[in-house]
């Protein structure tokens, strides 16, 4: 994740991400709708959210739910310290069960941090999310690295990452979007 | 919350690979049989209910400048005005309480680090309270939606 992105997109995608950050409008036409705020046509709309679809820049395009209305309320993020030249294989053994929604590493922040190595679980009942995170130790033999878990509890705000704030590209200030 | 019939196949089937086609929701509706307006209305009303938070991109962290996860440690009496002053933040999108001492978790999506700096310097001002940086390294797996 070291390598900058920002050479692969440019002012106009980022100002079509500000344009839908807050969702795609429902209605019949929505790219066409899109395009006309930022003066660009439909086609333009669907080729550049194809390219950066393809690119990976736009990691998924659909649905985003908010969880804990359906009932995920449930949602850990555990927490663990590996050394850092094994932190590929187990992640590895991590990411191989089904419930584990994410998983990434993190720089740790010493003293008061010591943990690199984090992944989310969600699901609507504590017991079983304990049963699932002992389970994942246990198989993944991670029972010998220092660990914890911390369950969510409010959630005081959930959006997506926002693109219509000004946002610098290649040195460059640009306009918000909407 | 319950879901229909319909609504739990637009839910199942369309968290990715949504139409990048002229009319999305028709194709969505021939896919199901239904009729393109049935789609809409089913999706504003999911979304009116809160559980659709947005048809729309999932992008990669550090796309457009500079982004990470942030903790705090807050005593539990100043907890929901900390989180008050860290949710008011622009780039901030996701912001939880958490059971650790380290309490207070969000993420900051700024367009350079110079403005990620910026902001946690705003909200230590603001608070009182010292913030921890941790940006992501590598991420390894990311859930394309939830199986409902």
């Amino acid at each position: 994740m070291k390598t900058p992105l920002n050479l692969q997109i440019d002012q106009r995608d980022i100002r079509l991400l500000g344009a839908i950050e807050d969702g795609l409008p429902l209605c019949e036409s929505p790219y066409s709708r899109v395009g006309k705020q930022l003066q660009m046509s439909e086609e333009e709309v669907i080729a550049r959210l194809s390219r950066m679809q393809t690119a990976g820049i736009i990691r998924r395009f659909g649905l985003v739910l908010q969880h804990r209305q359906l009932g995920f309320h449930a949602n850990a993020m555990v927490v663990w310290d590996i050394p850092d030249e094994e932190v590929d294989s187990v992640a590895q053994k991590i990411i191989a069960h089904d419930f584990v929604t994410l998983c990434y590493c993190r720089a740790r922040h010493a003293p008061v941090w010591k943990f690199n190595l984090y992944c989310m679980i969600h699901g609507r009942k504590r017991a079983v999310v304990e049963a699932q995170i002992n389970d994942l130790k246990k198989s993944a033999g991670l029972d010998i690295y220092p660990s914890k878990t911390l369950f969510s509890r409010r959630r005081f705000k959930q959006t997506g990452a926002r693109f219509s704030i000004p946002v610098k590209v290649n040195g460059g200030l640009y306009e918000q979007a909407s | 919350m319950e879901l229909s019939a319909i609504e739990k196949k637009l839910v199942n089937g369309w968290q990715q690979g949504f139409p990048l086609s002229p009319r999305p929701y028709a194709q969505i509706a021939d896919e199901l049989g239904i009729l393109e307006s049935d789609v809409i209305a089913s999706l504003a009303s999911l979304k009116q209910r809160g559980i659709l938070s947005r048809v729309g991109a999932v992008v990669r962290p550090n796309t457009a400048g500079a982004s990470s996860l942030v903790a705090m440690s807050v005593l539990p009496e100043h907890l929901e005005n900390v989180a008050q002053v860290v949710s008011v933040q622009p780039q901030v999108n996701h912001n939880y309480e958490r059971e650790n001492s380290l309490n207070l978790w969000f993420v900051v999506t700024a367009s350079s680090e110079i403005e990620l700096e910026q902001v946690l310097s705003r909200i230590e001002q603001k608070t009182g309270y010292d913030t921890i940086k941790l940006p992501l390294e590598k991420a390894f797996h990311i859930n394309l939606g939830f199986a409902i």
